[in-house]
Order: structure tokens, then sequence, then C-alpha cells
């Protein structure tokens, strides 16, 4: 490489993840396509490439990619008659006339080229989260160009092979334009509205990266990164809203706690055994600061409710010190909100911790007939746990060897296996 | 965007057709308002799906056979084709249906070629 292309990769690299995603957050935007935006960004990278070393350097790298990017995009719906009629539904479609085309694209590139970069990214969020697309398709979506990261990391993230992601993220950038699914941020009425489903696709891509649910990893690290990231992002454009804050607060302490939730030989540690000289203080530091002014405002939700939880972990010294009648409380707050099986499960253990574990095996058997609960292994083994602690020897094994039956990583499954070992003994 | 809302119906289902349902009141309040909205670009209301005649083949010979249809017990009883500039737009009109609380509606975006 010469030294002219090495000052090219300098800036293009200096334009940095944070700026390329705003770029093609602004032109997906504006043009509201996927695929025209991406292909018309990678022509104007490469166009940088081939003219910056003679011409030098432009003094706005981000503005000249932006207008090379733009022009780009124009001369490809030029060139392509579909592209040209779903142009000609963008808002400005009442200055068109019929076979004005061409007026209209320069129109464009003048009406665009006056406009600095706008920060389209909050509208993409939601365009992205939109609940008629799948949700599998939202995380990918949002990882894909809220993330930026590539298919094949993507693919990665979820266990599948890259050219079945591939076709993923077209079926779902498909649906976005032929359902005609709005771009650009929704108006504040529809925005509160709309929140929580973007707050659940992140919150799923970081539980998508603490436990994958096949294969042998069991923290899958790079994913659990990029919802906080994403959910640090959201909350720079909603600082006031609560819920996304006690999200963050919920990410940033059950992270806070990764280093010491697997071994050194990979097998899981329950909280009561791990080393909490690993939790990450400074990250517990942040997450307590938020969730402390998020649980005392009229906005706070499930999200803050549960960062609340993991901050009377994090708080709690040693396992014994932990102050389980006020997690008791929280779980009975947050069960009134989502009354779901998980949350009721937790509510058993908490009860167990505070009552005894008869009162938690009472609370257990009332749960039985979840079906949910059944093919979830959490509720077998604190089943198996509460078991032993009542001396009820076989029924434990029982539970364990139920839990090893539902769907779950190699590594939950011996120390599961593990735990039968050391009860026969 | 054009988008076609069929009113879809259950035979099955008592509360539809016209022992009872939404009242036929507010089926012509909703059809005033989409309609003074502007955004209609077509629809149609059909007659029950007993009345409904089917063409098909049967060892390479047509069949025409008369309703009503004991296999299937969905029907579309009424469509309305809107344009508007989105789908949240659309979800927002068949929302305000009565054809959303006496069966259901289904949105599908009309195919651009």
């Amino acid at each position: 490489m010469g030294p002219e292309s090495e000052a090219v990769a300098r800036v293009l690299s200096a334009i940095g993840e944070e700026d390329f995603g705003r770029l093609l957050a602004a032109l997906v935007t504006r043009f509201r396509d996927f695929d025209l935006a991406e292909e018309a960004l990678h022509d104007a990278v490469l166009r940088a490439v081939e003219t910056w070393p003679g011409r030098g350097v432009p003094e706005r790298p981000q503005a000249w990619l932006m207008a090379t990017a733009k022009n780009r995009a124009i001369d490809l719906i030029r060139a392509d008659e579909v592209r040209t009629r779903h142009l000609a539904r963008l808002r400005i479609e009442d200055e068109l006339r019929p076979g004005d085309h061409d007026d209209h694209a320069v129109r464009l590139s003048e009406e665009m080229d006056a406009a600095d970069i706008p920060d389209e990214r909050l509208g993409l969020f939601f365009t992205c989260s939109h609940p008629t697309l799948r949700v599998d398709e939202r995380l990918v979506l949002i990882l894909r160009f809220l993330s930026g990261l590539t298919t094949a990391e993507v693919a990665a993230g979820f266990l599948v092979e890259t050219a079945a992601m591939q076709q993923r993220i077209v079926r779902a950038k498909r649906r976005i334009l032929k359902t005609g699914i709005p771009f650009g941020r929704p108006a504040p009425d529809e925005l509160s509205d709309r929140l929580p489903g973007v707050l659940r696709v992140l919150s799923l891509i970081f539980t998508q990266g603490m436990n994958a649910t096949a294969g042998p990893d069991h923290t899958r690290v790079d994913l659990q990164e990029e919802s906080i990231r994403l959910t640090r992002l959201l909350v720079g454009y909603l600082p006031a809203e609560t819920e996304a804050r006690g999200l963050l607060a919920l990410l940033l302490l059950t992270r806070a706690r990764d280093p010491a939730r697997v071994a050194p030989d990979g097998l899981p540690v329950p909280l009561a055994d791990q080393d909490r000289s690993l939790w990450d203080s400074r990250l517990i530091t942040e997450g307590t600061g938020l969730v402390g002014a998020a649980a005392g405002e009229p906005g706070a939700g499930a999200y803050t409710i549960q960062a609340a939880i993991a901050a009377l972990h994090t708080d709690a010294a040693r396992f014994a010190d932990t102050d389980w009648r006020q997690i008791l409380v929280l779980f009975r707050m947050l069960s009134d909100i989502e009354p779901t099986p998980v949350v009721a499960l937790n509510t058993a253990i908490a009860l167990g911790k505070v009552s005894g574990p008869e009162a938690a095996m009472g609370a257990l058997d009332e749960l039985a007939d979840e079906p949910h609960l059944l093919r979830h292994r959490p509720y077998h083994i604190a089943r198996a746990i509460t078991l032993e602690e009542l001396g009820r020897t076989a029924e434990a094994e029982d539970a364990y060897a139920a839990s090893l039956a539902c769907p779950g990583n190699d590594a939950e499954s011996e120390y599961i296996t593990a735990r039968i070992t050391d009860s026969q003994r | 965007m054009k988008y076609a809302l069929l009113l879809m119906g259950r035979t099955d289902d008592p509360e539809c057709g016209e022992d009872g349902g939404a009242d036929p009141s507010e089926f012509m309040a909703f059809d005033k308002e989409i309609t003074e909205a502007g955004i209609v670009v077509g629809g149609f209301a059909l007659e029950g799906p007993e009345l409904g005649v089917r063409v098909s083949e049967s060892g390479g010979e047509p069949l025409v056979t008369s309703g009503p249809f004991a296999e299937s017990n969905e029907f579309v009883g009424g469509s309305y084709v809107i344009e508007v500039a989105d789908i949240d737009e659309a979800i927002a009109w068949a929302k305000k249906s009565p054809g959303a609380r006496a069966g259901h509606i289904e949105i599908r975006p009309v195919a651009d070629y």
C-alpha cells in the first residue's frame, strides 16, 4: 500500500463505525430502501479510495461521502424502473409530474446537498423493530443496520450459517419495502407506544449473547456488548424515558457479573458460588447509578424493577448478605406488571430464601402445570435444589434428569450432570 | 402505498352475518368516514359465501360447485382498497373498522408490477 492510499485508509477509518452508521441510516431513511442505501454508500467509499489519493482528502470527508452516495443512489434509481416508481412514493411526490423522473432526481439532489447529514438512527430503531416484522427479523435488522455488524458476524451470533442469515436479512428488507413500514422518527404520542417493542429487541439481543441455546459456548460476549452499546445510543436520544435507562442499568448489572458466571473449565457457576471480586465494579457503579434514579420515577416498569433486583445482588458483599426480602417485594411488583411463568418461578425462588424450602416447594408445585416451565431448565433445577434442601433426594434426582431433557447448551448440561453425581455420593 | 383491507368472517361464528355482529349502521358510519378521508381507491361488498360458485378442475374436467362450502369456514365479506403513506396508516384504519370486532381484517399490500 502506497503512502497516499494509506492516507485514504486512515481517513476512512477515522470516519469510523459511528459516522458510517450515521451515513447509512441517513441514506436508508432518505430513500426508504436498505439495498439502495447500502449499494450507494459502498460505491461512494470505492470512489473515495479511487479519487482521494490524487485530489487530496476532502475537508469534510463525511459530507463528501454523503453527497457522493446520494448522487450514486439517484443514478441507480434512474437506471431502474421499479426503483423510479418507488422513489415517486417518497414525500416529495406531489412535485412530480409523469415522465419527469430525471428532473425530480436533480431537484432531490439539490435539496439534499443543502442539508447536513441528519442523524436518523433513532427512527431506524423503530423501523427495524416494527411490530409487523417477525421477532427474529427485528433482531438481525438492528444488529445489521444499527450495530453495523457484517452478515457473517450476525450469523455467528445466532449460530447459523452466513448464507442462511443472508436469506433472513433479504427477507426482512423485502418485508419492510413491500409492507410499507414507515421510516423516520415516530410522532411523540406513537413513540411511547412503540418504545417497549424496541427495548424488547435490545434485551433479546443481550439474551442471545448471554445464553446461547445450543452449541458449546456458554457466553457470547459480542452480542452483549452490542446490545449495551445500542441501548446506550437509544438512551442518548431519549434521555427522559425511564424504562430505556432501566434496561441499560439491567444490562450493565447483568454484564458486570459475567466474568464470574463461568469457571475456567467452562462450567457455569451459580450465583451463590461466584467469586464476587471478579464482578466489574465500573459497570456496577454505572448501573447502580442509573437504576437509583430510574426507580423513583413514575415511568419505572419491568426493566427498572429487574435492574433494581440486579442491583440488590451486586450490593451484597457476600451471597449470605443478599437482601432477599426486598428482592421478593420487587419480584411481586414485577409479577403484577408481567404475570409470566418465569417471573412466578423467580418469585418462588426468592420466597424460598425468605421463608424456607417448604414455602418454595409449595409455590413451585403450583407452577407444575405451566407448559412453558416444563420445557424450562431453571424450573427443574430450582425444584431439584429445593427437593435436596428438603432431603427428598430421589425426587431431586428425577428433577435434575428432567432438566437435562430440556433444551440448553452443553456447558449447562455438564454442570447438571456434575451435580447429579455429587448428590449421589 | 396501496393496501387491500380484507374484511374476513367465519361461517361458524354466530356473531358474524345477518343474525349478529356489528350493527350495519356501524359499517355505514365507518364507510362514510373512510370515504370522506379521500383514501379509498376501490373496494367491494360481497354476498355471503353460501351464494359463491366455485370453478376448478377435477381429473382434467372443469368442475363447477355451489356454496355453501363445508371445508372452508373463513370467507372474504368485503374489501376496501386504500392508498395511504404506510402500513401504520392502514393498520389505524383497520382498527377503526367494525369488521375488526365482528371478524378480523387482513391487510394485504397491493402488488406493484
